[in-house]
């Protein structure tokens, strides 16, 4: 079994242009459990191995653009705290939720998206922000918003020969936060999760749920109604509970090992309201 | 640096030594490379899916679980165990903790909190319990209840002000 640790991108969407079976590998914290719970390596099967390239794993802000470019390979404990985090909070909130600080040092956003589990936090937040995956091949690159490259539970438009190389997120001002529920504080993968990023400047708002569809799903029906609450200081209760009628109305959940159809739906309504109360009483303190 | 490398014999840098691995299986984990290629059994595996934290080591200064780290991955990394701590006969500051406070019963989670706490008070030094609590909660424990683990870093942790 080769292992290949390729120095740029260039290098690395070569070898998977090349034929016959290979893995990538960034954290591995979702890969590895595949390969010890019975995923076996072939022998001839090629580990293309992210860690050593450092464009994956920086980050920039591209002022003139607006847009917060983060390479697919940083670990979830950067992106947790430091400029990213002022720069992004919800992006920050989602990856201090996942698992611990194991974890943390060595999952990605790449990883998280590619691997495309519905209680994926780092997916969560990357939908609510409108990211876009910037995806190479041999062949030329191209530009995805996350909340089309993937399609279904642990299902991508990703061709095997692609790799994500970074997320651009256009950077917004205005309240965002993430929420999650889980069966206990910490460590824990999500039973419903909610993001919500409040985009000022264009008078709109984006909640992206988790856990309680096939995939990350956004609530069309909500938003106005919540960027109205938010921005025109129409908060009374009665169009609260409209609000979460309207998200749980959104949410598609099954009943699995983890939680019931209906305490998922119940949870994420109440994730909403209290996104949409945090938001409202952050704007209040800015403008007093 | 790139070149493909065979998966069946390669070297690794373990508290400080460089080690040669032979006849480590396919994808074989680090886990299970440092425990039954190179001997060194004070990194304990449980679940072998990131849950228990008994793996803990450092892989170039941060904490991680072992058993999700390909072996053949880290050959020009710095991995730190649970053996390199202190000299042989010898007790580091959190262990001596660890053994101060009665946290250890069975001992199987003992190595991989070891690791975890040694890096949290370096990188937390005012970590207050529900910080100590939400960074350990990678490493499971089945005998103490974490009470007298958690007695024992806040006792590393408020030496200089107590
Ligand atoms: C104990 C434990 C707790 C966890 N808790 C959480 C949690 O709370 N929340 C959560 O969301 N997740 C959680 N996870 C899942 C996992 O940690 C995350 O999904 C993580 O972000 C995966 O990133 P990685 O770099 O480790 O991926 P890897 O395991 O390296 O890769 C995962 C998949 O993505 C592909 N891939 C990786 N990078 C790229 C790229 N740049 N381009 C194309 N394909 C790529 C790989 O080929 C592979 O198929 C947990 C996992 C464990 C083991
Ligand atoms: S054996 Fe690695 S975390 Fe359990
Ligand atoms: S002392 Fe037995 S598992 Fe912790």
């Amino acid at each position: 079994m080769p292992v290949f640790h390729p120095i740029d991108v260039d290098e690395a969407v070569e070898l998977l242009a090349r034929r016959g079976p290979r893995r990538i590998l960034a954290g591995g914290t979702d890969e590895m459990v595949r390969i010890n719970h019975g995923a076996a390596v072939g022998e001839g099967e090629e580990i293309v191995c992210l860690n050593n390239i450092t464009e994956l794993r920086s980050w920039a802000f591209e002022s003139d653009r607006g847009v917060l470019v983060i390479g697919a390979a940083v670990p979830w404990t950067e992106l947790a705290s430091g400029a990213i985090a002022t720069l992004c909070p919800s992006l920050a909130e989602a990856a201090r939720t996942v698992g611990s600080p194991q974890i943390r040092n060595a999952g990605t956003l790449g990883g998280n998206v590619a691997t495309a589990s519905p209680a994926g936090d780092g997916l969560c937040a990357a939908v609510a922000l409108d990211a876009v995956a910037v995806i190479r091949s041999a062949a030329g690159s191209r530009r995805v918003p996350v909340a089309e490259l993937v399609t279904g539970p642990k299902q991508t438009g990703l061709g095997p020969e692609e790799l994500i190389t970074s997320f651009e997120i256009p950077l917004t001002e205005g309240y965002q936060g993430y929420a999650k529920v889980g069966v206990r504080n910490a460590m824990v993968i999500s039973i419903a999760g909610a993001c919500l990023v409040v985009d000022e400047q264009h008078g709109i708002s984006r909640l992206a749920l988790g856990s309680v569809g096939p995939t990350i799903l956004r609530c069309p029906e909500a938003e106005p109604l919540i960027t109205d609450v938010i921005l025109n200081r129409s908060g009374n209760t009665a169009r609260l509970d409209e609000i979460v009628d309207s998200v749980r109305s959104a949410a598609r959940p099954i009943d699995d090992h983890r939680a019931t159809a209906d305490y998922r739906r119940h949870a994420v309504g109440v994730l909403a309201r209290r996104l949409v109360t945090r938001a409202i009483s952050a704007r209040e303190e800015n403008n007093t | 640096m790139t070149g493909s490398k065979d998966d069946r014999e390669f070297e690794l840098t373990v508290n400080g030594k460089r080690l040669t691995v032979s006849g480590a299986p396919v994808g074989a984990s680090l886990l299970s490379v440092l425990r039954d290629n190179l001997g060194l059994t004070g990194t304990k595996g449980a679940c072998e899916e990131g849950e228990c934290g008994s793996c803990s080591v450092m892989l170039d200064g941060n904490l991680v679980c072992a058993c999700l780290v390909m072996a053949s991955t880290v050959t020009e990394a710095s991995i730190a165990t649970i053996e390199g701590l202190a000299p042989s006969g010898t007790l580091s500051r959190v262990q001596e903790a660890f053994v101060d406070h009665g946290a250890v019963q069975c001992g199987f989670c003992t190595p991989g909190l070891i690791m975890a706490v040694s890096d949290l008070i370096d990188r937390q030094p005012n970590a207050d319990r529900e910080t100590i609590r939400e960074e350990l909660a990678g490493n499971l424990c089945r005998c103490t209840g974490y009470g007298r683990i958690i007695a024992a870093v806040e006792s590393l942790l408020n030496e200089g002000d107590l």
